[in-house]
């Protein structure tokens, strides 16, 4: 019985032993991971931050204005001027739709080619 | 504890005498004694294991409570400054954004080259190679810098481009080194370069750099920006980006086409007094600053900010003060009639108008149509004190307290010791004292909003108390009428853009000589002043153009009406629609259509 329980303690201290080396190697990597990933952290955060000053160089409004200055052909674009808002009354109604009784006379067609259909 | 002996002589003869062995008596007691050995060691083995337990549960106690602090612990993230600061230099600094968050300023990570020449290999052959990269570093200064003896360290270039790094590298050098460098970009130019001023760089050091403000925003707010425990939050001005540029954009052209020698405009909301937009002309890109004129006057240097620095004699603009005030006092009202036969003498002075119209006005026409001898003469119903005082509340007689560097030191010229009543009318219509651009979009606020006090600022300010009041509401109702007017009929017709109900004042100014004594002739300053829309003013709007004319007539044309006033009307087209605001045009009968309640 006394021989049983030294066996297991034993037995216990190096199953604990293993485990906490096993932690520790664990840990330690871990600690490398978080380290290679802060790295990449900073580094892509400096990549943000250099395209977020890109971004804003490239949209800067002597950019646009040039920009759209030299597409006026293609776009079209102009400054925004008093001129361009308009009434609600100064938009014209659509036009009627052309095929008005369109669906009046598909439904009649399909009426008749298939007489038991349900209106 | 006293020993006991193996053998004690009385039980010794005690068993003696009865016959028994006495060795028997010895070894009882040998056994006994080992008894209280062995338990004393185990006693004392207890106790060690107990302490050794003791010390394993503690210690898998704190690992297991490390443990769980580790896995509840909240994720941090580094920012790019995380890395250590050399010499607790901190190379953060957090952006510079407009009222939308578009950014204005901010920072990128670049390299400095540096060169240690006992390291070097071949100087004469880096020295030609960097001249060859670099254009503006000559080979022969830079191979005797790196061959001098004694010389351990020397910095090459401040900034480099990737390329240019690459370029370096390819050298092959081993003495040519590199150290990070935080630089302070502004990806717009030019624009609202007055507002930001610039940074440059504070102590140096080979793994880092301190970016510090030297001028405007950056500098007035250096420590707020540099400030870790802000965490990089940005700082949110009052400025819009697109306002700023259509500003920029108009009074350039401008300029060009009236040949100013240089312009400044300033968009404030009426209320709160926050600036939208602030330029001045001609102006700098704050990426490369250039250094300030040693000589000669610093308004012609590209620094100078003269919406905020450039305090002039502003002329007619400043007649609404006297007007604002009378009315205010209920000692005229807009319908009065005052004298305004001329000219009005003063000792040996003489007032005179520009264009005499009559030998009567109403106030209200001596405001549209600018009569210096009717501003004189409603200024005398109030003495020099009720005027200083007036235009003291205004904050016209102090430095502004915006948030720039050049702010403080552009303090208005008035007469400050003798204030006397030849300068009570000469200041009533708007000479003697001057004052900048900006201080009139201020005190024009007051007049247009109600009647209370604004400070200008450059920072978002979402939601404001109103200020002091200076003026009643009904004052300042006369005033926008009068404004109105003065656009709608009076000296600034250009200005009435459709559908805007514009209004503001002209004023043309003639120069001071820069020697003093006299005025330039031929040479104005022309501004106008105004909000819009007038009905219920959110915005004012001041621009100054300095020594305009128009030349499309027979004969120049220098006159605000002509110059300031144009400008400012296409400014008001521009930047109306921008603002969101929708021209009121009088309702028409489209196609006829009535509208009727059913």
């Amino acid at each position: 019985m006394r021989g049983m329980a030294h066996v297991l303690t034993a037995v216990a201290v190096i199953a604990l032993a293993f485990w906490a080396y096993r932690e520790t190697h664990l840990t330690q990597q871990a600690a490398a991971e978080l380290r290679s990933l802060q790295r990449e952290i900073t580094g892509l955060r400096e990549a943000l931050g250099v395209q977020r000053a890109e971004w804003a160089y490239l949209n800067r409004p002597d950019r646009l204005r040039e920009l759209a200055l030299a597409n006026y052909d293609r776009l079209g674009l102009m400054p925004m001027l008093p001129s361009q808002f308009g009434e609600i009354e100064q938009v014209a109604f659509p036009p009627r739709p052309a095929r008005f009784l369109g669906p009046l006379i598909e439904t009649h067609a399909r009426f008749t080619s298939d007489g038991e259909e349900q209106l | 504890m006293t020993r006991r002996p193996l053998r004690p002589l009385a039980r010794i003869l005690d068993a003696r005498a009865r016959g028994e062995n006495p060795d028997a008596i010895e070894r009882e007691n040998l056994r006994l004694r080992a008894e209280a050995a062995r338990a004393q060691a185990h006693a004392r083995a207890e106790g060690r294991l107990l302490v050794l337990a003791a010390t394993f549960f503690l210690a898998f106690g704190i690992l297991g409570a490390r443990m769980g602090m580790e896995a509840a612990s909240a994720p941090a993230e580094p920012t790019v400054a995380a890395r250590p600061a050399a010499d607790g230099i901190s190379a953060n600094r957090a952006d510079i954004v407009d009222r939308q968050g578009r950014l204005l300023a901010t920072n990128m990570l670049t390299h400095s080259l540096y060169a240690q020449p006992q390291q070097m290999i071949d100087p004469a052959r880096a020295a030609r190679e960097l001249a060859r990269i670099f254009p503006d570093l000559e080979e022969e200064r830079l191979h005797a810098r790196f061959t001098a003896p004694g010389r351990r360290f020397l910095w090459v270039k401040r900034r480099l481009s990737p390329e240019q790094i690459q370029q370096v590298h390819d050298i092959g050098e081993p003495g040519l080194l590199f150290g990070p460098r935080e630089m302070r970009l502004y990806p717009n130019g030019r624009m609202a370069a007055h507002v930001l001023g610039g940074a440059g760089f504070g102590r140096e050091d080979v793994r880092a750099a301190e970016v510090i403000g030297v001028a405007g925003v950056e500098r007035v707010f250096d420590e707020v920006l540099r400030d870790p425990a802000n965490g990089g939050k940005p700082l949110r001005l009052s400025i819009d980006l697109s306002l700023q540029a259509a500003i920029t954009e108009v009074l350039e052209g401008g300029v060009r086409l009236l040949d100013a020698k240089g312009a400044a405009a300033v968009l404030m909301h009426a209320h709160s007094g926050e600036i939208l937009a602030l330029v001045s002309l001609p102006d700098f890109d704050p990426n490369h600053r250039p250094n300030p004129l040693v000589e000669g006057d610093p308004a012609d240097s590209p620094l100078f900010n003269r919406a905020v620095q450039g305090v002039y004699e502003l002329g007619s603009v400043l007649k609404a003060f006297p007007v604002a005030q009378a009315i205010d006092r209920g000692l005229v009202h807009p319908q009065s009639v005052i004298d305004t036969r001329g000219p009005l003498r003063w000792g040996r002075f003489r007032i005179t108008d520009f264009r005499p119209r009559g030998p009567e006005q109403t106030v209200a026409d001596i405001f549209i149509h600018s009569s210096n001898i009717g501003t004189a003469r409603i200024a005398q119903k109030m003495g020099v004190e009720a005027q200083r005082d007036f235009l003291g509340q205004l904050g016209l007689l102090e430095p502004l307290p915006v948030e720039l560097t050049e702010a403080p030191n552009a303090r208005p010229l008035f007469p400050r010791d003798n204030w006397s009543e030849l300068s009570m009318l000469t200041i009533s219509y708007g000479h003697g004292l001057s004052v900048s651009p900006l201080h009139l979009a201020a005190a024009y606020a007051t007049l247009v909003n109600g009647g209370t006090r604004v400070e200008p600022t450059l920072l978002r300010r979402p939601r404001s108390e109103p200020g002091a009041r200076i003026l009643r509401p009904e004052t300042s109702d006369a005033m926008r009428a009068m404004m109105r007017e003065t656009v709608a009929r009076g000296t600034a017709t250009m200005a009435n853009v459709a559908g805007y109900q514009v209004g503001g004042k002209t004023g043309t100014a003639d120069k001071p000589r820069r020697s003093g004594g006299g005025y330039y002739s031929g040479r104005v300053i022309a501004s106008f002043v105004g909000a819009f829309p007038m009905s219920d003013p959110e915005y004012v709007l001041a621009v100054a153009l300095d020594e305009p004319v128009e030349t499309s007539g027979v004969e120049a044309r220098r006159t605000a009406g002509w110059t300031a006033v144009p400008v400012a009307g296409e400014i008001v087209r521009r930047i109306a629609p921008l603002l969101g605001m929708r021209p009121e045009i009088a309702a028409g009968t489209a196609d006829g259509i009535t509208r009727v309640r059913n």
